[in-house]
């Protein structure tokens, strides 16, 4: 039952679906299909998809590792930004002279940036028992901000008449598409970082199943009053829960800026780090539901673009099915543990 | 005492089968009005079941209830009470945010919810919990009371009732003798007002004192009905385990070097309703139980936090052997052949919705379980199958589930994990709480072969009994400070139980 409820919060946000595009106008069952089947018909298609989706995935894994032991890191999306800023950093002032250590360089500062911005959180979480929750929160605007101040000034294309982005990176701080390996894949963006993300994956399932802190990470979501008992230290669980989702986060940074967006501009994220907490839970912080789960709210964000060329739908529309995903995910959760009484049948039933 | 030839309650041929197990098989009940009825088996025998079924908890597969002659069906508990029965639950159905008097509201609909203000309740609680000698704080939040205290809470919560049955589900294991004798008092002057009262218990003395009848259960079927006064103790622990009584047996064993000492712990409280420790001081030589008696809530939740390193303190004031620990975590702690048995099992000594194996990993990991950061689970499992078998766990094996086995059981394999770990010193706290029978002489057994064994062994228990019974020498804590140290045979239990009650502050 506890394994079934993301199916059924999965079949019911389709149902839903339908009826919001009913109310629209729309023909329900052509509009599902544009939104979620049309996107899958070709190749490009489909790498389009895990192009979407592996960003998310890598977070998610990261957010799951925290989720686990009760730490709720909201801010992944700031961290991506300090991530993507930091490799961005290396990117524009060093191209020209690291060759190819370039790539692996930006990868170590993205990762570096993410848990700089997530130790932030750690420390006031570990030290001063601030809420990991606003904190996290809060430092994504200011990453945000940061992000615009640069792309706004220093670190602006002096070529770009004034729009804010960075000069495009070189070839060797990219991650070199996956078509010249794969004929199949010719003419789609899909990259190198698709690899690190698969290997994320089996990484993620064996921290927290086999690894002795993945097992205390887990007594301190499931237990804190065990951990204490049994010595886990509570503090070293924030520490490690935070960085490890900020260095999942600051990676998918850099995956995004030196992949298929290729510089950094201000606006070059669709709030991977917000979806991927709705990753993060439909997949039941489980790494193989979590890949399931990337894909699926992929597919979300390109049948959206689709349906807002097929139907003259607002592209809203996924940000509309994300919001009746998770709403429907959380319905499930409560009733998959709780029943709903009615109280005032009980008490007619009684007098009776 | 039997005023009508119809019975108050009657029960014939109930059944109850869950998935995997028939809790009762055919079971008959007799309570008449006025009687002080016991129902004594083991755990497991279904005497909670049959409870919840009386209660509306739980409903019948087949069978019949009357209630004063008339055939019912109990729905829930609201249906019960309705009737006019009441049960004190083993387990605490209490809100943990709530206070006593907002809990017992709660439970109170109508009459005191909504016509009654709270304040008006709280001065009822004290006035009841005074008559029955129930000390009971209405205004304290449950979740910082202890074990004892919300048993109290729940007590006073029936007594406003005033249920025509009252189910007591064993209620004495957290009282002072004293406070037994009182309850007894109430419970008689309750069954002269005509009120009947089902007790539920294991303790053979308290049954023969207290109970005109008593219905025996054993694996769900009616394994006699006697005259408790009538009978001997052994007779009535043979019918009710179904062979001779297991009997602890006291190894001589000398007593050595001090194991563990705690000199002049002094803490503020934890929180707004803890309680201070002033200067508590002792020491628990190798080779010897020592018993720290005493109801819950006086201090021995911020003492055994201290004692296990769950709170730290400054590194003098708790030595294991001559080393100062104070300072260092519980991990730690147990590195220097610490273990110790918590209270609360769920939640605190296991994490509910692991397996077992995992939770042998919680507290054994030293024990050759983590090679190069990563799990040796094979090990693990290993580990807990020993204590599964050494202890006579009854679970589906070292992957079940902790929440899965039942509270003796789970008890035993937090124990048996603990031996095995081959400590220097063990604490325990409240060791066979809720416990049956043979888990508990079981239980108790090993207590004693590690005195035997050469391991210093502290027990703090709320059960006199379990103190006289186990320990070598007993000191008593109320009041947030600890009373001198007597060696058990220079004592006895009137002189305790005065002071549980703070006798030895004055």
């Amino acid at each position: 039952m506890l394994w079934s409820s993301p199916l059924i919060a999965v079949a019911l946000t389709f149902a839903l679906g339908a009826a919001v595009f009913a109310a629209m106008g729309q023909p329900p069952l052509a509009a599902l299909h544009a939104l979620f089947v049309s996107p899958l018909t070709d190749m490009n298609g489909v790498a389009e998809l895990l192009l979407k989706a592996s960003p998310l995935c890598l977070i998610a894994l990261g957010l799951a590792v925290g989720f686990r032991s009760n730490i709720w890191n909201i801010g992944a999306e700031g961290q991506m930004y300090i991530g993507a800023v930091f490799a961005t950093g290396l990117a524009i002032h060093f191209q020209a002279r690291w060759g190819g250590w370039m790539l692996p360089a930006m990868i170590l500062a993205g990762i570096a940036g993410g848990l700089a911005w997530a130790a932030i959180v750690a420390a006031l979480r570990a030290h001063l028992h601030a809420s990991e929750i606003l904190v996290s929160l809060m430092l994504t605007y200011v990453a945000a901000l940061i992000v615009k101040y640069l792309v706004f000034g220093p670190w602006q294309d002096p070529a770009a008449n004034n729009f804010p982005f960075t000069v495009s990176f070189e070839d060797n701080a990219l991650f070199s598409p996956l078509m010249n390996y794969v004929a199949a894949l010719e003419g789609t963006r899909l990259n190198t970082s698709l690899l690190l993300t698969l290997a994320a994956i089996p990484l993620t399932w064996v921290f927290m199943k086999l690894s002795f802190t993945g097992f205390q990470l887990r007594v301190a979501g499931d237990a804190p009053a065990a951990a204490r008992y049994a010595g886990h230290s509570e503090k070293r669980a924030i520490w490690i829960a935070l960085l490890i989702s900020g260095a999942a986060a600051g990676l998918a940074g850099v995956t995004e800026v030196a992949g298929p967006i290729g510089q950094l501009n201000d606006r070059w994220t669709p709030g991977y780090g917000f979806t991927a907490i709705i990753v993060a839970a439909l997949g039941r912080l489980h790494p193989v539901g979590i890949a399931v789960a990337a894909l699926l709210m992929a597919l979300l964000y390109i049948g959206g673009e689709t349906a807002q060329v097929a139907l003259q739908l607002p592209r809203a529309i996924s940000y509309v099915f994300q919001g009746l995903l998770l709403m429907a995910l959380l319905a499930c959760e409560v009733l998959v543990h709780f029943r709903v009484q009615w109280t005032a049948t009980t008490r007619s039933s009684q007098a009776a | 005492m039997q005023t009508t030839t119809t019975p108050l309650l009657r029960l014939a041929g109930v059944v109850k089968r869950y998935p995997t197990v028939t809790a009762l098989g055919g079971v008959r009940l007799e309570v008449a009005e006025g009687e002080i009825h016991a129902v004594l088996g083991e755990n497991g025998a279904g005497k909670s079941t049959l409870m919840k079924t009386i209660y509306g908890v739980v409903q019948p597969d087949a069978g019949a209830i009357e209630w004063r002659g008339a055939p019912v069906s109990i729905a829930d508990p609201v249906a019960a009470r309705g009737l006019g029965i009441a049960m004190v639950f083993q387990h605490f159905a209490l809100f943990e945010s709530l206070t006593v008097a907002e809990n017992i509201a709660l439970a109170l609909p109508g009459r005191f919810g909504a016509s009654l203000g709270l304040s008006e309740l709280a001065a009822r609680i004290v006035e009841v919990s005074r008559r029955y000698g129930l000390p009971v704080n209405p205004w304290r939040s449950v979740h910082e009371l202890s074990v004892g205290e919300r048993q109290r809470a729940e007590i006073v919560r029936c007594l406003l009732q005033s249920p025509r049955l009252l189910i007591m589900d064993e209620p004495t294991s957290v009282l002072t003798p004293q406070a037994v004798e009182q309850l007894f008092d109430t419970l008689r002057a309750l069954a002269r007002e005509g009120t009947a009262i089902l007790y539920v218990s294991h303790k053979l003395d308290e049954i023969r004192r207290l109970c005109d009848r008593a219905t025996i259960l054993r694996g769900g079927h009616n394994a006699g009905e006697v005259d408790p006064r009538a009978e001997s103790e052994a007779h009535l622990a043979e019918l009710m385990i179904g062979r001779s009584f297991p009997r602890t047996l006291r190894r001589a064993h000398a007593r050595g070097a001090p194991g563990l000492q705690v000199s002049e712990l002094s803490l503020p409280p934890d929180g707004p309703f803890g309680v201070a420790l002033h200067s508590v001081s002792l020491s628990v030589h190798r080779g010897e139980v020592l018993g720290i008696a005493g109801i819950s809530g006086n201090g021995q939740a911020e003492f055994l936090a201290a004692v296990s390193g769950e709170r730290r303190v400054s590194p003098n004031e708790i030595c294991l052997g001559e080393t100062p620990v104070g300072h260092l975590d519980a991990g730690a702690r147990r590195g220097l052949g610490l273990a110790y048995v918590p209270e609360e099992r769920l939640g605190r000594g296991a994490v509910p919705d692991m397996s077992l194996a995992e939770n042998s990993l919680l507290t054994a990991s030293r024990k050759g379980m983590v090679r190069a950061g990563l799990v040796d689970w094979s090990a693990a499992e290993a580990y807990a199958a020993r204590c599964i078998r050494e202890f006579d766990v009854r679970a589906g094996g070292p992957r079940a589930v902790a929440r899965s086995l039942s509270g003796g059981n789970l008890q035993k394999f937090i124990v048996g994990r603990e031996i095995a770990e081959q400590p220097g010193v063990m604490v325990l706290a409240q060791p066979t709480w809720g416990v049956d029978v043979a888990a508990t002489a079981l239980i108790r057994q090993r207590i004693l072969d590690l005195a035997a064994a050469g391991v210093a062994v502290l027990v703090v228990s709320e059960d006199l009994g379990e103190i006289l019974e186990v320990c070598d020498r007993v000191a008593v804590m109320a009041g947030g400070r600890l009373s001198t140290v007597r060696e058990v045979g220079e004592t006895h239990a009137a002189e305790i139980g005065a002071w549980m009650a703070g006798g030895f502050l004055r």
